[in-house]
Parts: structure tokens; sequence; C-alpha cells
């Protein structure tokens, strides 16, 4: 029997994001020279609440950028063809700046790979972080997350889909799949 | 998609995330370090039966960019200019695991032939007098660039339509994405069998967002086509005067290379309105994008 | 039906020394073709004597008549005798050689033409094909010239001047296709001339592959005025348009060149109604790297002695009388072949052909017994077998396979 749970719903996203927001303000020190910069697709808009949020609670404008990273996928071979989306730089560049990546799910990490790729093509940054809204394991690289909304065990086999008010209308995780 | 023969292999939504993906490419262009490992591991072949500096360049920086590894392969000095055919060529290019030829050729048709014989994908770079596909992308991308559009666009491609690849893939490509091209040349130039067309310039000039002129070769003078290099530019030259009848808002556009003086004066070929600088940058952005959606992905 | 057979020709039943019973199978007299490439000498790679006598016995034909253009040209008496001999040699089809018109087929100064008709081989056709005799006063000379011993010039319409480096129909596929043209206008303007020039001398003409729908009526024109003038059209002519120039395989290569629709029915109009006399094949066997290359640099020509009869079937349907004239009577009278295009009955000799009309094949290239494989109906299914092929009552097929 197929099945979807929800893991989070509409105001538990915007609670996670927030909490995510005071760590990075903790851990860097009130976000000094902090750029964020949103993995294409959902993790533009999740930079983009967490400098809102960031600018809400210390005052602070953090510049947001854009990473698209299809260019960089090492799964080029075995998929179709992807379409490919905008890398915009975050204003003042990333040279020198701490670069918090923001994506909506951590999972086996290649994905964080190729972006780390894209960011050593784009500039030099101090300091790399990553900020994630769900971590749901499986790693296949050495790679983890500084910041993490919601750690959800998962099976391989399951899904995990995340929606966002600014693409899918409504805030929600939901873990999908079927029972071994 | 497997190969690129033709811009009729183009259908709008095609040919749109083409330019679409260009225009990423040419961000990437602009920044310090221009290289993707996209195509990292992948080879690709430029097989080149004509001297085309410029588009084997072009092709290069684009397949260099993208991180595959490119070989050159001429046909001056080769064994192709020894009298190799072009399949047993394929079969060498197959041996050496080529994932894309970029062929440019001067019999028509000798892209769709290498593509029965080769298991990579095969880019047509100009082949006879039928097709120039990617130039015609990268037209349709400086248009779009500097207009904001394509669709219902005015066009007007001018001169040697009869012996031009890049005319023939332009129309084809142009109308798909919903121009309305006019070919216009004198009648022994002009086929009328390829679309609107009309034997008068000045007629079409007041109406046209964006003329687009052809090399006329000195050549044609020989074989009759029209009677002098003189009267040619009076009749279907673009100079100042003429610029002057288009409207404002108008682009001039050239493939290159350029017969200053015979198609286009340099008064023209220099001023503002004319694209062809950006053509060439173009070119680049547009040819990555093409390898891009050739060989970045499993072909079903 | 049941044919009697004694010392080669058909008698009346209880003469003979062996009988035929043709069973369900349709008979024809011998097959002749006007037009046939066989090679030899000079490209036996890509056919000889031997392998094309093969397929034209295959195809039904008891005679065909060899063109011109070989290496050497066949343009002495030592060269038709050759093609002659060898063609005997083979003991399949009668090989009647065809004379080059001039010296090299350069177009300049006339062969020895009476030289030919003279030799062991009794040339009376004369041909430069693959060139046209496009000037207009050797033309005249030619036509003229050849009426001393009731000679016929085989004319290759194509105004050359009209046609540098022309690679298929001048129309829209051309333009799409970026290949140069090959006008109607370029055949068209020869025949016209041509038909005139006949008229004016009073000589025999013979065109050969007609191609176009303009051609056809220039022809009818001709032969209502009472000029002698007679026709072919090829098979692949009767049935093949330009679109396929598109996959830009030269398979599809052909001079003249695969014309449109409208030109393919105005051919089939005029086979019928008999401006247009005769079916000749233009068999034009090429080896691989001839056509394995690119459009431009391929040799033009097709296959065409083993599908011909089974074309003019589903073409023309089993009008058994017309196909009988149209591929035996007519050619043999215009090669003026004696022994062939005889109606079946006591005293012709026994050439024919018995065909299997229900059955249906299926085209496989090196299922062929050419050396070549340049069919451009590889894959097709087409009406009508060949099952055997008497040539003077002596079996060169049986049961669709050569005898020797």
């Amino acid at each position: 029997m197929a099945y979807a749970k929800t893991v989070l719903s509409n105001g538990d996203v915007q609670r996670v994001v927030d909490r995510i927001a005071h760590q990075i303000l903790e851990k860097t020190q009130g976000a000094q020279d902090v750029v964020l910069l949103g993995i294409a697709t959902r993790g533009v808009p999740l930079a983009q609440r967490l400098a809102d949020r960031i600018l809400a609670f210390e005052g602070r404008s953090i510049p947001v950028g854009t990473l698209d990273i299809t260019l960089y996928r090492d799964d080029l071979r075995q998929q179709s063809m992807r379409a490919v989306g905008r890398t915009e730089e975050p204003p003042g560049g990333i040279d020198g700046r701490r670069v918090v990546l923001v994506d909506d799910v951590l999972f086996s990490g290649r994905t964080i790979r190729a972006a780390l790729d894209a960011i050593s093509d784009l500039g030099r940054p101090a300091v790399v972080q990553l900020a994630v809204l769900v971590d749901r394991g499986h790693r296949q690289l050495p790679i983890r997350a500084d910041y993490v909304g919601k750690n959800i065990p998962t099976a391989l086999s399951e899904k995990v889909r995340v929606k966002l008010a600014e693409i899918d209308g409504v805030d929600e995780v939901q873990l999908e799949g079927a029972p071994a | 998609m497997k190969h690129l023969l033709s811009a009729a292999d183009l259908d709008a939504a095609t040919a749109t995330e083409i330019l679409d993906i260009a225009a990423s490419m040419a961000a990437v262009s602009g920044r310090e370090i221009k290289k993707l490992p996209t195509l990292r591991g992948r080879t690709v072949v430029n097989l080149f039966y004509e001297d085309s500096t410029r588009t084997r360049i072009s092709f290069e920086a684009a397949a260099k960019r993208l991180s595959a590894d490119v070989i050159n392969f001429s046909a001056k000095g080769s064994s192709v200019a020894k009298g190799e055919s072009l399949k047993d060529t394929a079969w060498t290019l197959q041996a050496m695991g080529a994932d894309a030829v970029v062929i440019r050729h001067p019999a028509s048709g000798a892209p769709h032939r290498l593509a029965n014989w080769v298991e990579g994908s095969v880019l047509n770079a100009g082949d006879g007098t039928h097709e120039h596909p990617t130039q015609a992308l990268l037209d349709a991308y400086t248009i779009r660039s500097r207009m904001g559009k394509i669709d219902g666009l005015q066009v007007a491609i001018v001169g040697d339509v009869l012996h031009s690849r890049v005319a023939r893939s332009n129309v084809l490509l142009l109308t798909t994405l919903g121009a309305k091209v006019t070919l216009v040349g004198p009648p022994t130039l002009v086929p009328s069998e390829l679309g609107e067309y009309s034997y008068d310039l000045d007629a079409v000039l007041p109406e046209a967002d964006v003329v687009m002129m052809l090399r006329v070769q000195r050549e044609r003078m020989t074989d009759s086509y029209f009677p002098s290099a003189r009267e040619y530019s009076r009749r279907y030259g673009l100079d100042g005067a003429r610029v002057r009848r288009m409207p404002d808002h108008a682009i001039v556009m050239h493939p290159g290379p350029m017969n200053r003086g015979m198609e286009i004066t340099p008064e023209v070929a220099d001023s503002p309105r004319s694209t062809i600088v950006e053509q060439v940058t173009n070119g680049v952005s547009v040819r990555m994008a093409c390898l891009y959606l050739l060989l970045g992905g499993k072909h079903s | 039906m049941k044919i009697y057979i004694r010392d080669g020709v058909i008698v009346e039943k209880g003469q003979e020394d062996r009988l035929v019973d043709t069973g369900g199978l349709v008979a024809l007299p011998g097959l002749v073709d006007l037009h046939t490439h066989l090679r030899e000498p000079g490209r036996e790679d890509a056919e000889t004597v031997l392998s094309g006598s093969r397929a034209a016995a295959l195809g039904g034909f008891t005679a065909v008549c060899a063109m011109a253009n070989t290496s050497p040209v066949a343009d002495t008496a030592g060269v038709v005798e050759q093609v002659y001999r060898l063609g005997q040699e083979a003991g399949l089809v009668d090989v009647q050689p065809i004379g080059a018109v001039t010296v090299g087929l350069a177009g300049e100064r006339l062969a020895e033409l009476g030289a030919m008709a003279d030799s062991r081989a009794r040339v009376r056709v004369f041909s430069d094909d693959g060139h046209c005799v496009h000037d207009p006063r050797l033309m005249r000379r030619a036509l003229e010239y050849v009426k001393a011993f009731d000679g016929v010039i085989a004319q290759h319409a194509e105004e050359p001047r009209l046609t540098e480096g022309a690679q298929m129909h001048e129309g829209t596929e051309s333009a799409r296709l970026g290949l140069t043209g090959w006008p109607a206008v370029a055949e068209e303007s020869i025949i016209a001339r041509d038909v005139l020039l006949a008229a004016h001398v009073g000589a025999r003409l013979h065109i050969c592959h007609v191609s176009t729908a303009g051609s056809v009526e220039i022809i009818r024109q001709a032969k209502a005025r009472g000029i002698r003038v007679t026709a072919e059209v090829t098979p692949h002519h009767l049935l093949l348009t330009h679109e396929l120039a598109g996959s830009y395989d030269p398979v599809y290569k052909v001079n003249p060149p695969l014309r449109t629709e409208r030109d393919v029915n105005a051919l089939r109009e005029g086979l019928r109604d008999g401006t247009i006399d005769i079916i000749a094949t233009d068999h034009a066997p090429h080896a691989a790297e001839d056509k394995e290359c690119e459009w431009a640099y391929a040799r033009p020509g097709m296959l065409g002695l083993e599908t011909a009869l089974s074309i003019a079937i589903h073409v023309l349907g089993q009008d058994w009388e017309l196909i009988a004239d149209r591929m035996s009577a007519a050619p043999a009278r215009i090669a003026q072949l004696a022994n062939h295009g005889q109606p079946l009955r006591p005293g012709s000799p026994a050439n024919f052909t018995l065909v299997d009309p229900a059955a249906r094949w299926t085209v496989e290239p090196h299922g062929l017994a050419s050396l070549s494989h340049n069919t451009p109906y590889a894959g097709m299914v087409l009406p009508g077998r060949v099952v055997h092929t008497y040539l003077r009552g002596e079996q060169t097929v049986a049961d669709g396979k050569v005898t020797k």
C-alpha cells in the first residue's frame, strides 16, 4: 500500500526556517560576512526566507544569490536532458565571504558536491557552510550539513517531497513510499 | 535529441530551450573561470572538410568550455586529402570513441550520411548549400537579445539565397519561432520555393525589423547571376541611404565574412545597428547550448 | 497452355522435340531491354557481361542492348565485337552492343558508325548515353549518316549548359535540400530540337529515358506530325519521385533525376497511349564506394533488370498484351532484333518467359544476381515473379534460378 505521511505541515515549515535563521546568527556572530546561495529549485525561496528572517531578527540585510548546478552534475549521462536554470551571484560576489548554501533536502550529497564545484568556479569564499530544511540520511559522500531544520529517518525506497508556498502554493513536507 | 542536422529538426519549444540555455552559457562566458565540467570525459571531433577557421574556433571554444576533449580533424593534409571516403573516416572516428562529430562539408547532406555511419551525435556545422543550423540559432539568439522577441518580427534575408546555407536554416528556424521572413535578391538568386520573396529591396526595408545581409561571392558574376558587382550593389547592397529607410529600431545582421562594398558598406557594417560582432560572440554560447543538448543526457 | 519447340523454334503440336507446359503461369515473349549498362570492359567490379546476363535472364529478358559507355568506350568495331562475343559466351541472353555516336563519347566527331554496323555485332542503335550529343550540327550529321544502314540514334536528352553540377530535379526539393537542380527544360529543349532535326533530315530518332511531362507532350506532338521518333521510359521514372532525395541516400541519384508525381502520371499515361513506345531499364550497376558516399560525389544510376517486370505489373496492372508490346515487341522492333519480340506462335524463335502473376516478393539488394546492390526498391514487396525463361528453347532460368 502506497502512503504519504505529512512530516511538516504549514506552520511547521516556517518555524523550522526561523530556527535555522537563529542558528546561523548564533554561529556566525550575527551573520557577519554571510551571503546566502540558494540551490535551484527549492533552495532559492528558502534562501530568500532565511534572509527575510535574519533581516527581521537582526535588522541585517544579507545578500542572496542562486546557484544552478545542472552543468556540474556527475550523473548527466544517466538521466535524460535537464533544463538549465540561472545562476546569479549575490550582490558583492562571494570572494572572501562566508557562503551559506541552502537546499531543501540533503540526501546522497552529490548535489552539494556539484554545488561546491560550481562555487569554486565562481570565486573563492572564506568559508562555505550548508543549511538544509530536511536531512534524510543515506549519504554517498563525506558531506554534512551545518544547519539542519529536521532530521527525518527514511528508507532508501521512500521519497521526501518538499512543497513551498512560493512554488507549490503551500508549505509542506511529506514522506512518500511503500512499506517494505 | 540525437543529431542536429537541419534547423527543421527543431520545434519552437526545443529551439527556445537552446536559446535559454545559451543565455546561461553566456553568463559563464562573462566570468573569470569560463569553464564548466559538464562534458568532462566526452570527446568532440571537429571534422572540417572546408577551411572555416571562424566556425571551427567557435565550436572548439564551446566544447572546451564544457570540458570536452576536442580533436580537430582537418581534411587538408590528412588521409581525407589522400582520398579516404567519408564512410571510412566515420569508422575511424567511431574507433576513437567520438561522442559527437561536428562536421563542415562542401557537399549538401554529408552530415545526414555521416549520421548513418557513426554511433555518436552529428552536428551540422554547414553542409554545401544546404544548411547551417547553429548559425541560424545564433542569429535567432542575437535577434532575441536585441529586439526582446522573435515572434511577430519582419525579417528580410537579402542576397544570394540560392547558394546560402545560412538563409535556408534561418528561414526554417525564424519561421518556427514566429517571424515573418521575406527573401530578397535578384530572381536568379532567390528560389521562389523557399518562401515569401521580393525582388525589390527598397520596398521591403520600411517594414523590416531585421535585415540580414548574405555574403555574395564575386564568382557568381561570371556565372551570369548578375551583370556586375556595381550593378549588384546598386540594386541590393545595403548603404547608409537604404538604412535610413528602415524603422529606427531595425537591426542589420551579417553572418560574415563580409564583402565590404559589395553587399554592405563599411558605414553600415560598423554602425550601432549592426550586430555583426555580437553574432560572433553569441556563437560560442549557442554552440555550447547545442553540445549540451546533444551530449548532456541519455538518449532514449 | 503448352508450347511445342523444335530446334529452338516454336512449332505445331506433334512436330516438337520438346514440350513446355506453362501450367498456371503467364507466358510472355522474352523481354528485350534497349538500355542496359553491363560495365564490361572497364568496371568488372560493378558488373560483367555474365553477371548482367544472369540478372537479365532472371528478370525475364532474352535480349539486352549494352550501352556504349564502357572503358574503353564502345566506339570501334573491336570493342562492340568483344562485348558481343562475351554475351555469346555467357549464353543467357542475346547481348546486342550499342555503339557510341562520337569518339570517346566526347561529342566532337563521329565514331566509325559504319564499321560497327558492318561488324559481327551488327550494331544498329548508336548512343552517347550518359552524355548528350549536344552539338546540333553533329547530331544532324549522325541522324543523317546512319540512314545508310537503317540505324537509329538514341539520344540522352540533356542540355549540358543547363545541367552543370546538377544533382536532382530542379524544384521544391532541390531548393530545400540545397542540391543543384536539373531542370525539366534541359531535357525538353533537346527533345524539341532533335525531333525537328529528325524531321528535317528524314531520319529515325529514339529518345532515352524520358522523364518529364513536357517531354511526353513534345513527343506526342511530333508523332502526330508523322515524325519518326520513338521513346523509352524507365521503371524508376514510372514509380519514384524526387522527394526520395530527402534522405541524401545516393541510391536515389539517377540521370535524368527522379521527377514529380505529375511527371510520373504523365509518363504512365504516355506509356499507355503509345506516345512512349517502350520500358527500358537503364540498368546501371555501381560499386559500393560509388554509392556509399556524399550525394554529390555519387555516380548516378540504379539497378533495373531484375525488378523491371514487377514494376511494370505494378504500374500497368496485369495487362499482358500491353506489357508484351512495351517490353518485348516494340523494343525488338526499335533495335531491329528480328529474333526477339515475336508473338508465341509456330515459326517464332522460342524466346519466352513464364511469370507467376500471383507471386509477391521482397527486394533484397544482396539477393540479386547483379554484382552491385544499388536498387532503389530494397525492402519493397513487388508483384509478379519470373519462374522460367527460355532462350531459343534452352532454359536460362528454372524455378527462379539461373541455369548457368
